[in-house]
């Protein structure tokens, strides 16, 4: 029954990871940048829904539901102003470019914010759970993140297949130059695709701040666990990334459950394995179905 | 209608275009004609916004264009049929017609429009593009050029890689498209297609205009001169 235990529990934090994977590999899918601050920019947005709460006593979760679409917006900005700016000089100048926003990130937190580590308040919820059987229950928090991240790449995946702005950013990802002269906005649409992986990004830190904890420099490992979902997925595979970050998960709970300490070990072996025999990913490429 | 003045381009160190100027018209047919690298395709990219020019202006309708990027020149009514057409791999055929919707300028062309030009192709509406045979791609692509409802298209080597009946027929659209007043600008490595669809050419050779008229009034010598540079050996006549 603990097998079984930890196969559940591996699948629901298959949820998380699946979130930080789907922004990280729709930005490198469409504007084809390679985010090294993309676990840095969730932390960042956990610790702007922490101010929002003790600043305002807004519930947590109803914090949550501001802080997405803000963080949308700065991702717009933040793709327009700065890493546009870098894809114009190199592509390889967008990975120096966001790994010192990387940089810049932790350091700001650590500065203005300490290196305590927090958790959201989420009050009784956080213990709350869904009792199976004696043996199996299932936490309400890894159950919402669960169904949040099937909820996001399910709107994800119908905006890109069914929506004007999701064929133009799917055009785009395919040939911008061919897009631009069929009419694309093609600096719009990038921006547009960065909002939604920014929007994401941010729910995959609340996310992160409601079922564990999170410090300034929680990010790169966060980065480590996306990079590897993707991989294991298969880069540019919307439901790939759920794949990847279930399969990852499940192999670090079981692992765990070999040798306690043996969980983050065992997603790394089950990563390379992949990589070894079949690099292109479990799931073919492709942004929308 | 669409005015190209003095137009100088560079890509690096190399002068891909010196001093070119051409005019088109409402309703009438250009072609740009000229070897492998004379800069043909360089001078049609340098239209839409692909290029930035070093020196001259792009006018379209007495309005400068020339520092606009390529989406808000579709805006202003140029389309491009890109070369090796250039459809969208991931999208279906319907799908690749609408992007070139993208930037709402209106007029008469829709989807149904297309379909009635190319008969064939409403009833493959759902099909991703690489399931096309080559000419059926690139009637695709005039497709979604035409949805953007150019006042101006630029074609260019449509022939490429296509069977002469096949070419036969992409061309064979052109004649409505003129009546409705497009312009069309075109470049074709295929010379006498061209000239033979063309109410003027224009030669050119190593990036400048080596000559420029009526296909009628050229003799096929005065071509090859110009279009070979071959200019001191044949005889006067052939350099403009």
């Amino acid at each position: 029954m603990n097998w079984v235990n930890a196969i559940v529990q591996g699948i629901l934090l298959g949820g998380l990871y699946a979130l930080f994977a789907c922004g990280l590999s729709l930005l490198f899918g469409v504007v084809r940048v390679v985010n090294l601050a993309h676990g840095d920019f969730a932390v960042l947005a956990a610790y702007l829904a922490l101010v929002v709460i003790t600043t305002t006593h807004v519930p947590a979760l109803l914090t949550f539901v501001i802080v997405a679409p803000l963080f949308a917006i700065f991702g717009y900005g933040v793709q327009r102003l700065i890493i546009q700016k870098s894809l114009d000089v190199s592509p390889l100048t967008t990975l120096l470019v966001t790994f010192g926003l990387s940089v810049v990130i932790q350091n700001v937190l650590l500065v203005t914010a300490s290196a305590d580590s927090h958790s959201f308040d989420l009050g009784s919820l956080i213990s709350a759970s869904l009792r199976i059987t004696p043996e199996l229950s299932i936490g309400y928090v890894p159950l919402m993140i669960f169904v949040t991240a099937v909820v996001v790449l399910s709107g994800l995946q119908l905006f890109l297949s069914r929506t004007a702005m999701g064929r133009a950013i799917r055009a785009s990802a395919d040939d911008q130059e061919a897009s631009s002269i069929a009419g694309v906005n093609t600096r719009h649409v990038f921006g547009i695709a960065a909002a939604i992986a920014f929007a994401t990004v941010a729910l995959a830190g609340l996310a992160l701040g409601s079922s564990s904890s999170f410090d300034p420099s929680a990010g790169p490992s966060r980065l480590i666990f996306a990079f590897e979902a993707v991989i294991i997925g298969g880069v540019g595979s919307l439901w790939g990334t759920l794949v990847g970050g279930i399969i990852l998960g499940v192999a670090q709970a079981v692992g765990a459950q070999i040798d306690p300490s043996g969980g983050v070990l065992a997603g790394h072996l089950v990563f390379l394995a992949v990589l070894a025999l079949r690099p292109q990913g479990l799931i073919r490429a492709r942004l929308a179905v | 209608m669409l005015e190209v003045r003095s137009l100088t381009v560079r890509h690096g160190y190399l002068q891909a275009l010196t001093d070119i100027t051409l005019t088109v018209a409402s309703g009438e047919t250009i072609a740009i004609i000229g070897a492998n690298g004379a800069g043909k395709s360089t001078l049609l990219r340098s239209i839409i916004g692909l290029h930035r020019p070093s020196a001259g202006s792009i006018m379209l309708d007495g309005r400068d264009i020339t520092v606009l990027p390529p989406h808000a020149r579709v805006r202003e009514g140029i389309a491009l049929v890109p070369e090796g057409r250039r459809l969208f791999p991931s999208l279906s055929v319907e799908e690749n017609l609408l992007v070139g919707r993208s930037s709402r300028r209106p007029g008469s062309w829709s989807l149904g429009a297309v379909y009635e030009l190319f008969d064939w192709m409403g009833a493959r509406r759902r099909e991703p593009t690489i399931h096309l045979s080559g000419g059926e791609q690139q009637a695709v692509a005039v497709g979604r050029a035409l949805m953007a409802n150019p006042q101006v298209l630029l074609l260019d080597e449509l022939s490429l890689g296509l069977a002469p009946t096949m070419v036969r027929r992409i061309y064979g659209v052109l004649p409505k498209l003129v009546k409705q007043g497009m312009a069309v600008l075109l470049v074709e490595q295929d010379v006498t297609q061209a000239m033979r669809i063309a109410d003027r050419f224009q030669c050119l050779l190593e990036g400048r205009t080596t000559l420029e008229g009526k296909p009628a009034d050229a003799t096929k010598a005065q071509v090859e001169a110009a279009y070979f540079g071959l200019a001191g050996r044949t005889g006067p006549g052939s350099a403009a």
